[in-house]
């Protein structure tokens, strides 16, 4: 057919898209944005016991400038809506926005005047993580579900056209329990 | 010591390299929550199939995040859900802002919504983490029959209740299972042989 049956043994073809998703989703850093006791988690999270280094993300980046995702971690109170929305800002793209546990997801138990009832009032969020506070297993499984949504983001203009048509004709992304997918067989 | 201050903490580094390493392999192998973990919510069945829900809403009630929502209805002689008057027939747990605190299952008064041990929730759709009656309902077991149906078990549903471990000692005989646990204590399904709990939502979505 094409190029792939006249290499010789042992080379590999791939597209850029993949490489670039391959890359992003591998070296996924976090800023450091703990807010209330998910953040307790989420530190646990990159300690040696669960170790989010075998995922390319134990560091936790001070400054905005070099994270590539925001773990909202705990309750966005109104007053931390516009530094919540200004970090974001500071963050250089492609960037994602994961809300860790309910309070971030949707206010949680906090249904009250001094809480913003789920954080993608402020930024968009790419993946919602439930569970109050939700267990360090449960923040790599989100993690996990994050890269594989990463993995097949489109690359350009035209391919996101293309993307754009594939869910307009109803195709989605089934995210499957990291267990699932990466569990030994 | 003196001399050696320098090198005496990569003593520590190397001492660690014949310690056993304490990271999970959590992807890989999936990590066996506590007994009584308060993980995803399920809605048990009598063991001739008919749900224990009774629609009630004390459940509703008890939650502290108003994640529960719960619309009862009344059973007909052509179309029976659970044993008595009334079954849940609208439920819906939005885990959103369900807080895990397990209130909702000391509340309930037939013991029809219990906590399985499954965990890994994430999604990227809030609509797809309300979790609708379907989703929750636990997965037929052998024996058991897909409602609306007759009560099988007895005349009334005081029979369901009083005759609850009989009834479902003798479901167990009939479908031949050895380790059935039909009302799915919190934990049951962390012992080996009765991971039939917490499977089927999955399977359906």
């Amino acid at each position: 057919m094409g190029l792939e049956e006249k290499l010789p043994n042992g080379i590999l073809l791939a597209t850029v898209e993949g490489l670039v998703n391959w890359t992003r989703k591998a070296s996924l850093w976090p800023a450091t944005f703990g807010l209330a006791c998910c953040a307790i988690e989420m530190m646990t999270s990159g300690a040696p016991r669960y170790d989010l280094g075998r995922f390319g993300m134990e560091v936790f980046r001070p400054s905005p400038r070099q994270a590539d995702l925001m773990i909202v971690a705990g309750r966005v109170t109104n007053k931390m809506a516009p530094v919540l929305r200004q970090i974001y800002d500071q963050m250089a793209e492609p960037r994602w926005v994961l809300a860790m546990g309910v309070c971030a997801s949707s206010g949680g138990m906090f249904n009250n005047y001094a809480v913003v009832q789920g954080v993608d009032h402020v930024v968009p969020v790419d993946m919602y993580l439930p569970g109050c506070p939700p267990r360090p297993e449960m923040l790599i499984d989100a993690i996990l579900k994050l890269h594989q949504k990463i993995q097949v983001e489109p690359l350009g203009p035209v391919r996101a056209e293309l993307a754009a048509e594939r869910r307009a004709q109803g195709e989605t992304l089934e995210l499957l329990p990291s267990s699932v997918k990466y569990g030994r067989k | 010591m003196g001399m050696f201050d320098g090198i005496a903490g990569f003593g520590v580094t190397f001492s660690t390299m014949f310690k056993k390493v304490v990271t999970e392999e959590y992807p890989l192998v999936k990590k066996v929550t506590a007994p009584r973990y308060h993980g995803r919510h399920q809605l048990n069945r009598h063991p001739d199939g008919l749900e224990k829900c009774v629609g009630c809403e004390l459940c509703a009630w008890a939650c502290p995040a108003d994640a529960i929502y719960v619309e009862g209805g009344d059973n007909t002689p052509e179309a029976r859900f659970s044993p008595g008057e009334r079954y849940g027939a609208i439920y819906q747990i939005n885990y959103l802002r369900c807080i895990g605190c397990g209130l909702c299952i000391e509340a309930c008064p037939t013991r029809s919504l219990t906590m399985t041990n499954e965990y890994e929730l994430a999604d990227d759709d809030r609509q797809d983490l309300i979790y609708t009656k379907d989703m929750l309902l636990a997965p037929l077991l052998p024996g058991m029959e897909q409602p609306p149906h007759p009560m099988r078990l007895g005349d009334d549903e005081q029979d369901y209740y009083v005759q609850g471990p009989e009834m479902a000692k003798r479901g167990l005989e009939q479908a031949g299972e050895h380790d059935l646990d039909t009302d799915n204590r919190a934990g049951a399904n962390a012992l080996p042989g009765a991971a039939l709990v917490g499977k089927a939502p999955e399977d359906q979505r």
